[in-house]
């Protein structure tokens, strides 16, 4: 047992007889208890029953029907249209969307990082505070911005002599939409590069500066190598995010995935399939490709855990 | 001859800062520019916004007199003896009858030309009935309510099991220990969507669709990221602490009550704003287990619903997300400082 004992064990316990580790396991669990038990009940038997439903046509509206179709729903997907479509809408959101945010919110850390700005943490909360508006609010405010005869938006392009599009119904401009509603989520962002660029030792930039390096050199040769890990951190949230995105293209359409399946998320697709249609073991597959989806995207981030881990605990003040 | 710096360093600094401020402010002014908009329609009338030619920053109507029980509109007409603001009686293609609105009997002046060439005179006139109405027509007070009960049961049950279990992986050793906190930690990550199906058939078999409780009771058994975050704190706090607790005679429970809780206010404070936030602003569960109960909506899914139904007035849906979102934003000012570290926290330490 002494094997198992971790390295956090303080060099009290350690020394301690079989009793008081026995008691230790025992409170241990006590208190885990709680985590154990949901993740038992709420997460590991669900995911099971995921698993189980996705193997058979269940619907709630006729149970008596549900049979055992092996693959079938996995091939169904193969073949499905909407199911590419809501991937394509997915990743197409997710290559727009994140470097797009990822420069805005590197150039919003910059400024409010910036040693000449005056009044920073007023600067810092102002810009984080959209990011505490919810997210269905927020969607009805943008949506009103954006509307073709009221909205400021167009208003704005008009007397700059453009014709602006109409950005909600326009299969073509409903990304550039989404992207610049999602701007209003970028205050974790911010924070947390912002945190990183304070977190870079000043020894590396009066280095340069000795070397004759100017603003912009320092920028791209030592704070974004620096910062780098937080940068990979934050994008493969991104991506995993695109695949949980959901709220926003309901709110701004109503549900329907429209104009044009435009906004047919991967988790929109599965949310009208299991709820709308009531195809359960349909909707089940859709959501277990997506367990394995997120699965191997958060695998990418563990595997690459070291690079950041070790820049917490270094760039730390 | 003297070539003497344009600016010394202290004036150059001076200069920068203003410079930087400046930008600061503009893009800042950008980004929260929809507010403004928000505003303004949320208190303009469907009038009001279909006019294009009255300002666009705040609601005017066109200035108008009383007149034999009739509302003449106001207009700016250029006579020969200069401007004027007139009131119209009668208005053709052609020509205009206009009244003096300061002396109404007197008598009508005519001018000859198309009245529609003529700028209004326009009279701030802000529509403040529409909180009442769209408070009203929301059902703001119950939705309020829901959100309320929802949010704060929940952070309640979350907060008080994310202590238990992040004191027992700050300060206990158990087999399996490392492995169970991986399995934590990834199901921060985890899609809701990937244990949804079977849950929601479950909890309809036993009747808890379209009650508070599937929303309510998971948050009891603790999640991924308080613990997390809980925990790293905990860990931060002396061993000694609880030793000398225990020379003392407590148990560990006690330890925790009388140690490790009364050191971690500021954690636990934050963990329960973040809690409260997320689920204040939850949409897909609420929106998945009380689909037939409007009496239970909190108010994201009641807003969502709303926008749906009063599409066609669009002011309104403004003045409904203006009185939906006071309230998380006030707190986030109140307690900006308790939220902001907490997110650097999470977003670097992780």
């Amino acid at each position: 047992m002494a094997l198992s004992q971790t390295r956090s064990l303080s060099q009290t316990t350690s020394k301690s007889g079989s009793f008081l580790s026995r008691s230790q396991e025992r409170w241990g669990y006590f208190f885990l208890s709680p985590w154990i038990i949901g993740f038992l009940v709420f997460t590991l038997i669900p995911i099971l029953g995921t698993l189980y439903f996705s193997l058979t046509n269940y619907s709630p509206v006729t149970p008596d029907e549900t049979k055992f179709l092996g693959f079938g729903n996995y091939k169904t997907m193969l073949t499905d249209a909407k199911v590419a479509k809501s991937l394509v809408v997915t990743i197409k959101y997710a290559a727009l969307s994140i470097p797009v945010s990822f420069i805005v919110g590197l150039g919003l850390a910059v400024l409010v990082n910036a040693k000449n700005l005056a009044g920073k943490n007023f600067f810092r909360t102002m810009f984080y505070m959209p990011a505490m508006i919810p997210v269905v609010a927020g969607a009805l405010v943008w949506a009103g911005v954006m509307n073709t005869q009221t909205g400021w938006m167009n208003q704005m392009l008009e007397t700059a002599g453009v014709q602006g599009p109409d950005w909600l119904n326009d299969p073509g401009w409903i990304y550039a939409a989404l992207v610049f509603i999602g701007l209003w989520g970028l205050g974790n962002l911010m924070l947390t590069l912002l945190a990183g660029m304070q977190g870079v030792p000043t020894e590396l930039y009066e280095a340069a500066t000795i070397d004759g390096a100017n603003g912009w050199q320092k920028f791209m040769k030592i704070t974004l190598p620096m910062i780098s890990p937080v940068i990979f951190y934050n994008m493969t949230l991104m991506l995993i995010g695109a695949f949980k995105y959901f709220d926003l293209a309901y709110v701004l359409k109503n549900g329907t995935g429209g104009p044009a399946d435009s906004t047919l998320f991967y988790n929109l697709n599965l949310y009208k399939n299991a709820f709308t249609y009531n195809l359960m073991g349909y909707g089940s597959a859709l959501a277990w490709v997506l367990f394995l989806i997120v699965l191997a995207l958060t695998l990418v981030l563990f595997r690459t855990a070291n690079m950041w881990v070790y820049y917490g605990g270094e760039g730390r003040n | 001859m003297m070539t003497a710096p344009l600016l010394n360093s202290r004036q150059r600094d001076l200069v920068n800062k203003i410079l930087v401020t400046g930008i600061a402010t503009f893009v800042l002014l950008t980004f929260i520019a929809p507010l403004g908009y928000m505003f303004t329609t949320a208190i303009k009338s469907t009038k009001q916004m279909g006019d294009s030619g009255a300002p666009w920053y705040w609601p005017f109507s066109i200035k108008s007199v009383e007149y034999q029980g009739k509302a003449l509109e106001i207009y700016q007409v250029p006579l020969p003896e200069g401007m004027r603001e007139l009131a119209i009686l009668k208005k053709t293609n052609a020509q205009t009858t206009f009244l003096d609105p300061q002396n109404l009997e007197a008598e009508p002046i005519v001018w000859e030309g198309n009245w529609r060439k003529l700028d209004p005179v326009y009279v701030s006139d802000a529509q403040w009935q529409n909180f009442k109405q769209a408070w009203d027509d929301l059902n703001f007070p119950l939705l309020f309510r829901n959100s309320v009960l929802l949010a704060g049961v929940g952070t309640f049950g979350d907060v008080l099991s994310a202590i238990l279990v992040s004191y027992g992986f700050a300060r206990f050793n158990f087999r399996g220990k490392n492995v169970l906190f991986m399995i934590l930690i990834a199901t921060i990550i985890l899609p809701v969507q990937a244990t949804l199906i079977p849950t929601y058939l479950v909890f309809a078999k036993i009747g808890w669709t379209n009650t508070l409780l599937p929303l309510i009771v998971p948050h009891f058994f603790a999640n991924g990221y308080n613990v997390f975050l809980l925990r790293q704190y905990f860990m931060q706090i002396p061993r000694e602490l609880d030793e000398a607790a225990m020379i003392d005679g407590a148990n560990p429970l006690q330890v925790l009550f009388q140690v490790i809780i009364p050191q971690s206010i500021p954690a636990i404070t934050a963990v329960s704003l973040f809690h409260f936030f997320f689920a204040w602003n939850d949409f897909f569960t609420p929106l998945v287990y009380l689909a037939s109960s409007p009496e239970l909506w909190p108010l994201s899914v009641g807003l969502q619903k709303f926008n749906a139904l009063y599409g066609r007035l669009p002011n309104l849906i403004q003045t409904g997300a203006l009185i939906t979102l006071v309230l998380p934003v006030t707190i986030f000012f109140f307690a900006q400082r308790i939220f902001m570290q907490g997110i650097v926290f999470t977003g670097v330490e992780k």
